[in-house]
């Protein structure tokens, strides 16, 4: 190659590079109900982590009411933080579908026999396609999900915390 | 009054900038012999001022002076001097103005230091620093200045976050950045150096000593991070590849490879193009890095404040600096006196090229892994996770290449090595890591094929590196911190494989059997501290012949209404034993975590060893021999 070429191709590159971190700057981080309208794909099929059995996700969804979504994993550090959090929002009485996010069924059945089981039916996603499209970045992810619409109403990336516990709280009240 | 003095420092440090920056331009094209005395004048005005500018906001902290907006978001009356102090580079605005006083203090180092360089090199190199300090001045001026006034004066600041009050992440980040910054001396000296046209083993010689400083504060910064993260975040790793842990490693594979290539070009006046290109890298991931952490473009666990318009300058910093760097790089390329000198296969050169592309490929992982996912997301909208499995997948199976190539690369000779007579010795290092290996592996159920070489050739390594203290020519430094490699590697590897964990619902008197061990939860006592409210728990933990005692504590602050888990950890040379608990609803059950890691202190003290290595090459005159 010759010296022009590889001047032009590194200068080209960078411009790229440039151009493209550039409008990253302006995607949002801030997941809220008018940023993202996007829309649950309910003809998904997943695997039952407990039984093995196929099914169609939107199953797992009650029409009436909001449900919450949670993907984890268990060698995810963060997601045994988070557990607790879970916990309390199973003692509200809220539907909780879990996304267990490459894992192996032992390390995930053994981790939920031991910290308690929140989640009223766990999928796996063993190659995280189905986190990829629920518009998952990693893992712990919880997603709000309105029943009637489908629609994600509210995201919240990493472990959550006792003041998103409140924000859930509301949040599920308002749109019941 | 500290927050004027301060503000107003910085606008003459920006004056002496740009002053500088004519001036070193026009010297640089006149033939002038001598640096004008003004150079060492104004630089060390300059580095007054920002000393000063940084001082006062130290004061600020200090007497806790909530005038001042930083001071108001990041401290609180109540912390111990000790956080109030490093408070001041806990947050965004002081930890800019400690990068800025690193840069200017560098350069007036540098300059006292290079007295035999040609003048020429000099103007030019403080040309480029001075465009990088002006730079970094103009964008904490605009965008974030750490001396703006709160009126009315508030009476109590906000920071009082006590997962942030760690003696290791105090130090961290200052430590981290004198490795960053160093790289940016490494930068300007390498464009100076290519277009005065001085490149070669003399000037390999003066900048291998920046080179090695930058390498040695980035090495223990990474390891101090990494230590933070294992004690205080209390989830039982340390290393979590985080967007934040990796882009303090890339510039560190980068200034590996750099270190590597320096000592070929002082020995054999070779690789000229090399060095460049990886001073040129390893100063903008340095910077990327900052770009990465400080626009809010990554999401990561170690979220920080954010603010689109600091992303957006340092892109264009970043950008218009690789720019420049890039045109010169082209424009004179021609200036490099082909002095390449026919390299053999079996050489020093050719194995560390090889390092090099090994330190290429990790950073390449690395890289992709990081930003990837951006890239992704602008341009199609989807998005992909990318977790530790990823990393591992990609980086484990081509350690075993490298640690080959590292058991006998560093002992080959420079120019032309022979294959020798078969050498016993080798052969008996072998078997013997086999046969350890052997005994480790029967010890362990979930091995994988692919550990088998890994423990054989990482032992293999480890004893090598140790036989050579005692056989090789090369010099004691290198000895050193290959050893510490090696050591790594192989703590690590046996960690990752040996390290396991249990966790139950126990309750007071409960006895949980693990590992041979028997774990009691004997009881959990509850107190009020000051604004919490502390449940110490005590498990005793019985092996054959020992017990120990371990104290986790589960804290309940209640303003805002707050549980923090700290965990305990009984660290002997063997093994980290480490135990925390939750509370569970209120059955009297606790739920515990134990975990077993063996050599997690080995871990520590390999990069220990690694750092040790660079710090006794930089002191040492005689480092000829290599």
């Amino acid at each position: 190659m010759s010296k022009n070429i590889k001047f032009l191709v590194s200068l080209l590159t960078l411009i790229i590079i440039f151009i493209i971190l550039l409008k990253g700057l302006d995607v949002s981080k801030d997941y809220s109900n008018e940023k993202l309208k996007s829309q649950i794909d309910f003809s998904l099929n997943a695997k039952k982590l407990f039984s093995d059995e196929i099914i169609n996700i939107s199953d797992l969804f009650d029409k009436n009411s909001p449900s919450v979504v949670n993907i984890w994993a268990s060698w995810c550090a963060p997601c045994r933080e988070e557990h607790q959090f879970l916990m309390k929002l199973k003692d509200m009485n809220i539907n909780i579908i879990g996304i267990n996010y490459k894992d192996s069924p032992k390390n995930a059945k053994n981790f939920l026999s031991l910290l308690g089981n929140p989640y009223s039916e766990v999928i796996t996603d063993n190659d995280g396609t189905k986190s990829i499209e629920f518009g998952a970045i990693g893992v712990p992810e919880t997603f709000i999900i309105s029943g009637k619409t489908n629609e994600i109403i509210k995201k919240y990336i990493g472990p959550l915390t006792s003041e998103n516990l409140i924000e859930i709280e509301k949040l599920l009240k308002k749109n019941a | 009054m500290s927050n004027y003095l301060g503000n107003y420092s910085l606008y003459i440090a920006l004056i002496a900038s740009v002053y500088l920056i004519f001036k070193s331009y026009l010297d640089a094209n006149s033939e002038n012999k001598y640096l004008d005395k003004n150079f060492i004048l104004i630089t060390s005005i300059q580095t007054i001022m920002i000393t000063v500018s940084f001082f006062s906001l130290v004061a600020a902290f200090v007497i806790s002076d909530f005038s001042n907006e930083t001071v108001f978001n990041n401290s609180h009356t109540l912390k111990p001097l000790f956080y109030k102090v490093s408070g001041t580079w806990g947050n965004h605005e002081g930890s800019l103005l400690l990068w800025l006083l690193v840069l200017s203090i560098f350069l007036f180092i540098f300059l006292l230091n290079s007295r035999s360089q040609d003048t020429k090199y000099k103007l030019l190199t403080i040309l480029f620093q001075q465009i990088i300090i002006s730079g970094f001045l103009v964008f904490i001026l605009l965008t974030s200045n750490p001396f703006k006034t709160l009126y009315p004066i508030p009476s109590e600041g906000l920071g009082l976050n006590p997962i942030l009050q760690d003696p290791a992440l105090a130090i961290h980040p200052p430590i981290l950045y004198l490795g960053y910054v160093g790289t940016s001396i490494i930068f300007s000296a390498s464009l100076a150096s290519m277009i005065s046209g001085n490149i070669g083993d003399k000037w390999a010689r003066h900048i291998k000593k920046w080179v090695l400083v930058s390498w040695i504060f980035l090495t223990i910064g990474i390891l101090l991070g990494s230590i933070w993260a294992y004690y205080e975040l209390g989830w039982g790793g340390f290393w979590f590849w985080d967007p934040v842990e990796n882009v303090s490693l890339m510039p560190w594979f980068c200034l590996t490879a750099l270190l590597h290539t320096v000592i070929v070009l002082q020995k054999r006046n070779s690789f000229k193009e090399w060095t460049i290109i990886l001073s040129i890298t390893t100063f903008s991931l340095s910077m990327s890095g900052t770009f990465l952490v400080r626009s809010g473009i990554l999401n990561s666990i170690h979220t920080f404040a954010n603010d689109p318009s600091r992303g957006l300058f340092i892109l264009c910093f970043l950008f218009i600096l690789i720019l420049m760097s890039i045109l010169i790089f082209f424009f004179n390329q021609n200036k490099i006196s082909n002095t390449a000198k026919e390299n053999f296969i079996l050489s020093k050169e050719t194995a560390i090229l090889v390092n090099n592309w090994f330190m290429m490929f990790f950073l390449s992982v690395v890289l992709v892994g990081t930003i990837y996912p951006i890239f992704l997301e602008v341009l199609n909208g989807s998005k992909i996770s990318v977790g530790p499995p990823f990393y591992h997948n990609l980086l484990i199976p081509f350690l075993i290449p490298f640690l080959i190539f590292m058991s006998f690369g560093p002992s080959l000779k420079w120019i032309k090595d022979k294959l020798k007579k078969f050498n016993y010795n080798i052969l008996i290092i072998f078997f013997v890591s086999l046969l350890i290996s052997y005994v480790i592996l029967t010890k362990t159920e979930n091995s994988f094929l692919l550990s088998i070489p890994l423990i054989v050739l990482s032992i293999y390594l480890l004893l090598v590196t140790i036989k050579d203290f005692f056989v090789s020519k090369s010099s004691i430094s290198q000895k050193i911190s290959h050893f510490g490699f090696s050591l790594l590697i192989t703590s690590i590897l046996l960690n990752g494989l040996f390290s396991n964990e249990f966790n139950s619902n126990m309750k007071v008197g409960d006895e949980r059997i693990f590992n041979e061990k028997v774990v009691k939860l004997k009881e959990v006592n509850v107190t009020d501290v000051d604004n919490y409210k502390s449940l110490k728990a005590s498990f005793e933990v019985t092996n054959k012949n020992s017990s120990f005692v371990l104290y986790p504590e589960v804290r309940i602050y209640q303003q805002p209404l707050t549980i923090t888990s700290e965990a305990d950890i009984k660290t002997t040379l063997f093994s980290d034993n480490f135990l925390v608990f939750n509370i569970l609803k209120d059955d009297g059950y606790y739920n515990i975590r134990y975990q077993y890691k063996p050599l997690m202190i080995w871990i520590w003290i390999s990069t220990i060893f690694i750092s040790f290595g660079g710090l006794l090459s930089v002191v040492r005159k005689n480092e000829q021999k290599y």
